[in-house]
């Protein structure tokens, strides 16, 4: 059967795409980014995912004002690089898995999940940073990538409880897959970081971490956070990491912490990652 | 009403927080078109005609006079307090040529370099910035 093993949890700033695009990522500022997704690299070489399930937000690439899913998940075969403004980012196009993808549709749904299935979408730097910060610049992404899109953008968001139940359909959904697949769930977003307003450029450490320990040892409350507490200690950008919620939700209950980094600022942002595995997982 | 169906979630109180607009259905309603025409800009000949006549190009959406004023000053606070959402507004200024960091800058009323020292220096700090009623009472005493 397919499986989920474990998760990969970090921020996607635009400008730590933009910075590897045009070749900065040696510089003084990004270089301490970069060199922090080091270890990040050779784990997810060694443990060679056939599928990762990204969980991300669009920017008003893919589906503007007109059209906003909370939970939109991708069937398609592939999915291009959004044209966000400036030209499409210059990586290789997502290929997807259209019949895992449409598995899990289907489960999901029946698990009164009622997502939105989307068979034409361009993915945007919320989900290609990712990417980037874990694979570098291969000239074909090394796996199958499944793209779930969250509405974090307008309020509300889906609650974290929610995201919670929704990783452990995902769960669910992904065991009842007949074929032998190893997967690996992303959460993307966050960390502490406002854009706009007197308050923009707000970051809180001290309650970063606490989300960063909760999700790794008390998912339960880390579940029951309300919005009120993201917008008011992370900032109103923060609310992002509900979505890592999702992807805690699909492990296990009991988890190891394989590697975690933090580093301010990349750009206006907290920048997190964080690495769990599901305990019983043996490489 | 079954538990699994119970809000837990309040609408209320996100006013408190100081310096903060929730983009939610009602803000996100009131700036629809200023939105939709930021991402008209997301196409090059669309920020070609813009830039070529601002306020022609402006008229073709159905906005408030506030919204089409704030637009062309480039104020960034008063579009967002007029229902426009960065996420949106990023493509107006990525027609610009701005950073977010720049846009971000301007609606603090510091300057970039003073915003991103700010950021170098571990960001603005919580303390303080929780919530209005915390702040009136420190100024109060």
């Amino acid at each position: 059967m397919a499986k989920i093993v474990a998760s990969v949890n970090v921020s996607h700033v635009p400008a730590i795409g933009a910075a590897w695009d045009n070749g900065k990522s040696g510089d003084s500022y990004w270089k301490p980014v970069f060199d922090g997704f080091d270890f990040s690299k050779k784990w997810i070489a060694g443990l060679k995912p056939d599928v990762v399930i990204l969980v991300y937000n669009d920017h008003a690439s893919a589906f503007s004002a007109e059209i906003i899913p909370t939970f939109a998940l991708g069937c398609a075969a592939e999915f291009p690089p959004a044209d966000e403004g400036w030209g499409p980012r210059p990586v290789p196009t997502v290929i997807g898995h259209p019949i895992l993808a449409s598995h899990i549709a289907q489960s999901v749904i029946l698990d009164e999940f009622d997502i939105t299935i989307i068979n034409k979408m361009d993915v945007d730097h919320g989900l290609t940073v990712p990417l980037t910060l874990m694979f570098g610049q291969p000239q074909a992404w090394p796996c199958r990538i499944i793209p779930l899109a969250v509405n974090v953008v307008q309020f509300p968001p889906p609650t974290g409880n929610r995201c919670f139940n929704l990783g452990q359909a995902l769960k669910k959904a992904v065991e009842s897959f007949p074929e032998d697949l190893r997967v690996v769930i992303f959460g993307t977003g966050g960390m502490s970081h406002q854009l706009q307003g007197k308050r923009a450029g707000l970051i809180n450490r001290e309650w970063d971490a606490r989300f960063l320990d909760s999700l790794v040892r008390d998912p339960e409350m880390a579940r029951r956070i309300p919005f009120i507490e993201y917008v008011r200690e992370a900032g109103s950008e923060g609310i992002e990491m509900v979505m890592w919620l999702i992807s805690r939700g699909a492990l296990e209950k009991d988890v190891r912490e394989v590697y975690r980094f933090y580093h301010v600022p990349a750009s206006n942002t907290a920048l997190g990652h964080l690495i769990l595995e599901n305990k019983s997982f043996q490489k | 009403m079954s538990n699994d169906t119970l809000r837990r979630e309040p609408m209320e109180g996100f006013d408190d927080v100081p310096g903060t607009t929730l983009f939610d259905a009602q803000r996100a309603r009131q700036g629809y078109h200023v939105n939709m025409f930021c991402m008209s800009l997301m196409k090059a000949e669309n920020r070609a005609e813009f830039k070529a006549d601002e306020e022609k190009y402006l008229r073709k959406w159905p906005m408030s006079d506030e919204q089409r004023a704030a637009i062309l000053a480039r104020d960034w606070g008063r579009m967002i307090e007029l229902g426009g959402n960065i996420y949106y507004l990023s493509k107006l200024f990525s027609t610009d040529g701005k950073s977010f960091q720049y846009v971000a800058a301007t609606m603090t009323g510091l300057t970039q370099e003073q915003y991103a020292q700010m950021m170098l220096n571990g960001g603005r700090h919580i303390e303080g910035n929780r919530s209005k009623s915390e702040q009136a009472w420190k100024d109060a005493r």
